[in-house]
């Protein structure tokens, strides 16, 4: 009994932290159609932002849940200004620029802030389970996932800025005919999603260390997750994330871990085969 | 990256003018008479910069000793140093260019045994000695081999003969998924079932793994009485916030044979990173006079960003002066005088003390450590005196068989 509890403790961890890392690149990629390659090195900023003003004195708190996010909102609006916005439309293009900005954001993580940044220790204790104990930090990245997915389900539903965000990432050209400043949403929008990018890293920082590195680890699952969503970026990263999570975290709590990576991937090539547009090419549709 | 075409136009144009002075004129080593050349190659940037760096340092370091202390042969010590980039192409360029371009004496670097086995047959082939100065999973065995890193062989039987002393005699393994990890693991099996010890479980993480939920679950199924872990690389460091996260580093002691290799004393908060035990050829705790002056001279060059040493870089320094004093003892650079100098068992003194070379294996015995994590460093609690390299299960003998060119496993 009390391990069928913690598999399905662990299960909704993995479905969180996978929809955690992604969320950032649905909003990047799955609505505005940008492939950042850099996007995983959004999540390590958000981290080093966090660890840095946590060791400066600021609050734990406010440190990962106002700092990181600010932090990586201004760099993502920079990077947007400067190198994205002249490559809208422009795939091929965008991946050189954002894979060559990965490497140099890496690079400039490596010689300014170096490898030896002192991490931080997960608050929260440990929940005792029968014979097993969860850190409680597992619960806390749940809810905050949770929590991170209705504001941004209400923020594109039900305010005016999610209706011409969504309209101009719907056609831009039509938003821009009725007055709609095409540039600014833009840059917000990619700024949001840089944003969130941040905050997922600064989440992620005390259970996984913060590494120049540490993006390339997360910048594959992401980048799965979004296409096996699909086109319709909040329900899709939610459904492909769940799907994902939940098959490779079962595998690997049945035999390995090697076993449950390569599940993940199957999965994944599966799902493509029969949905090539993703799983909201089918269902959820009309969701966000 | 060597080449800078400047300097590569004004060779040539010099080459131009002497081929122009008369048919029967080269400037021939015109002034590379005077100096004596060394490779080196080193992962200086990219993914394994951050080990790469920190033995370039201890390199040029032993490099400036040397030629300080006279140089090799009364000559300069003149070393080219290559950047592979942590990319394995690279290494295979720059070996042959070491050796066909530059016709360096001897090659030393490398950190990853991938890049060793990209290095290695190609310097056998070209018969240029190649020394390898990181902890690896033991058994080369090849004439034109040195190795004065640690091999599992040594440490792993120390490490888990500790723990289960320290313990009990129930231990659950989960090491990185590849040629290290693998052969470190049958290692650990190997040394805990001869102790009378148990293999409790036993799994292995691909280099990408960063999440360890299900593993720690099945830990505290297990109850093992510790816990050895063979971790590499980023992702697998994600597993000590885990573990204390979810109270663990409180209940099952950790063993590890990579922890702290890459900093992580510094960057892991002590109530993560507290009571993690390793066992290392090196500390930078390690209360010897050799060392202090050493580490102080160190410090000096390179200031604090660097992390905390462990086994890994100082093995480098070892490397270099191990080779300049084995020429200046055969009067030669040449590749035969000097394997029989250093087969001879020579010795050399260091941070972490006496080095000498195995004439069998071409691998080093070494004092060995065992150092708990505390407080941002490590408290060295033990020391085992001159640990022989066995990392070849005695399979390798270069004196009887010196055309041997293998890589043993061991046989467990």
């Amino acid at each position: 009994m009390d391990l069928a509890v913690v598999v399905v403790i662990q299960i909704l961890y993995a479905v969180a932290s996978l929809a955690l890392i992604s969320i950032g690149l649905a909003i990047i990629f799955g609505m505005m159609g940008v492939i950042n390659f850099a996007h995983g090195e959004f999540l390590m900023m958000g981290g080093y932002a966090f660890i840095l003003s946590y060791n400066a004195g600021v609050n734990f708190w406010i440190a990962m849940l106002v700092v990181a996010p600010l932090a990586v909102t201004v760099i993502g609006v920079a990077v947007e200004r400067l190198i994205i916005r002249h490559l809208y439309g422009r795939v091929i293009e965008t991946v050189l620029a954002t894979w060559g900005l990965s490497l140099f954001l890496i690079g400039l993580a490596a010689t300014v802030l170096g490898y030896h940044q002192k991490g931080v220790t997960p608050p929260f204790g440990t929940i005792r389970i029968g014979a097993y104990q969860e850190g409680g930090y597992t619960f806390f990245v749940i809810l905050v996932t949770l929590a991170l997915m209705a504001a941004l389900y209400a923020g594109f539903k039900y305010t005016r800025w999610g209706l011409i965000a969504r309209g101009t990432m719907q056609n831009a050209r039509m938003a821009s005919g009725i007055g709609v400043n095409v540039d600014r949403v833009y840059a917000t929008t990619f700024g949001i999603g840089a944003g969130l990018s941040g905050l997922a890293g600064a989440i992620l920082a005390p259970i996984a260390g913060v590494l120049p590195e540490i993006g390339v680890t997360y910048v594959v699952k992401a980048f799965i997750t979004v296409i096996g969503g699909g086109a319709v970026a909040l329900a899709g990263t939610g459904a492909a994330a769940s799907l994902f999570g939940a098959v490779s975290q079962a595998v690997t709590f049945l035999s390995r871990p090697v076993v449950g990576e390569v599940a993940l991937l199957v999965v994944a090539i599966v799902l493509l085969r029969l949905l090539p547009l993703g799983i909201t090419g089918r269902y959820f549709r009309r969701g966000l | 990256m060597t080449v800078k075409r400047r300097s590569f136009i004004k060779t040539s144009a010099a080459g131009a003018a002497a081929l122009a002075a008369g048919p029967y004129f080269w400037p021939k080593g015109a002034s590379a008479a005077d100096t004596i050349k060394g490779g080196a190659i080193y992962d200086l940037s990219g993914d394994l910069q951050l080990f790469g760096k920190n033995q370039w340092a201890c390199a040029e370091m032993a490099i400036d000793e040397i030629n300080a202390a006279g140089g090799v042969l009364g000559k300069k010590l003149e070393v080219k140093t290559y950047d592979s980039q942590s990319q394995m192409q690279a290494y295979n360029q720059y070996a042959r260019q070491m050796v066909l371009r530059d016709k360096v004496a001897v090659v030393q670097g490398g950190l990853t045994s991938s890049s060793r086995e990209v290095i290695r047959p190609i310097l056998h082939k070209l018969k240029t000695l190649y020394f390898y100065n990181t902890n690896y999973e033991g058994g080369v065995c090849d004439r034109n081999f040195f190795a004065t890193g640690a091999t599992p062989g040594g440490y792993v039987d120390l490490l888990s003969g500790e723990a289960m002393k320290r313990w009990g005699k129930s231990v659950y393994i989960m090491a990185a998924d590849y040629n290290y990890g693998q052969i470190t693991a049958k290692w650990i099996q190997k040394a805990v079932k001869d102790a009378g010890g148990k293999v409790v479980g036993e799994e292995f993480f691909p280099l990408t793994v960063n999440q360890f939920g299900p593993t720690i679950s099945k830990i505290q199924a297990a109850k093992p009485d510790f816990v050895m872990n063979v971790f590499v690389g980023p992702a697998h460091a994600s597993f000590y916030g885990q573990w204390a996260s979810a109270g663990m580093n409180k209940e099952i002691p950790m063993v590890s044979t990579t922890f702290g290799a890459a900093g992580e004393v510094v960057r892991m908060p002590p109530e993560i990173a507290d009571g993690i035990m390793t066992c290392y050829s090196y500390y930078e705790d390690l209360d010897i006079p050799f060392n202090k002056k050493w580490l102080a001279e160190f410090r000096k060059r390179n200031g604090t960003d660097y992390g905390y040493l462990t086994d890994v870089p100082p093995k480098d320094w070892y490397g270099w002066i191990f080779w300049a004093k084995a020429v200046n003892e055969a009067g030669t650079t040449e590749r035969e005088k000097v394997i029989e100098v250093l087969e001879g068992g020579l010795t050399i003194d260091g941070p972490g003390g006496p080095l000498t070379m195995d004439a069998k294996t071409h691998h080093c015995t070494m004092d060995m450590y065992i150092g708990q994590a505390k407080g941002g460093k490590f408290e060295i609690q033990k020391k085992v005196a001159q640990v022989p390299p066995t990392n070849t299960g005695n399979q390798c003998d270069l004196i009887a068989r010196p055309d041997t060119n293998i890589m043993y496993e061991p046989k467990i």
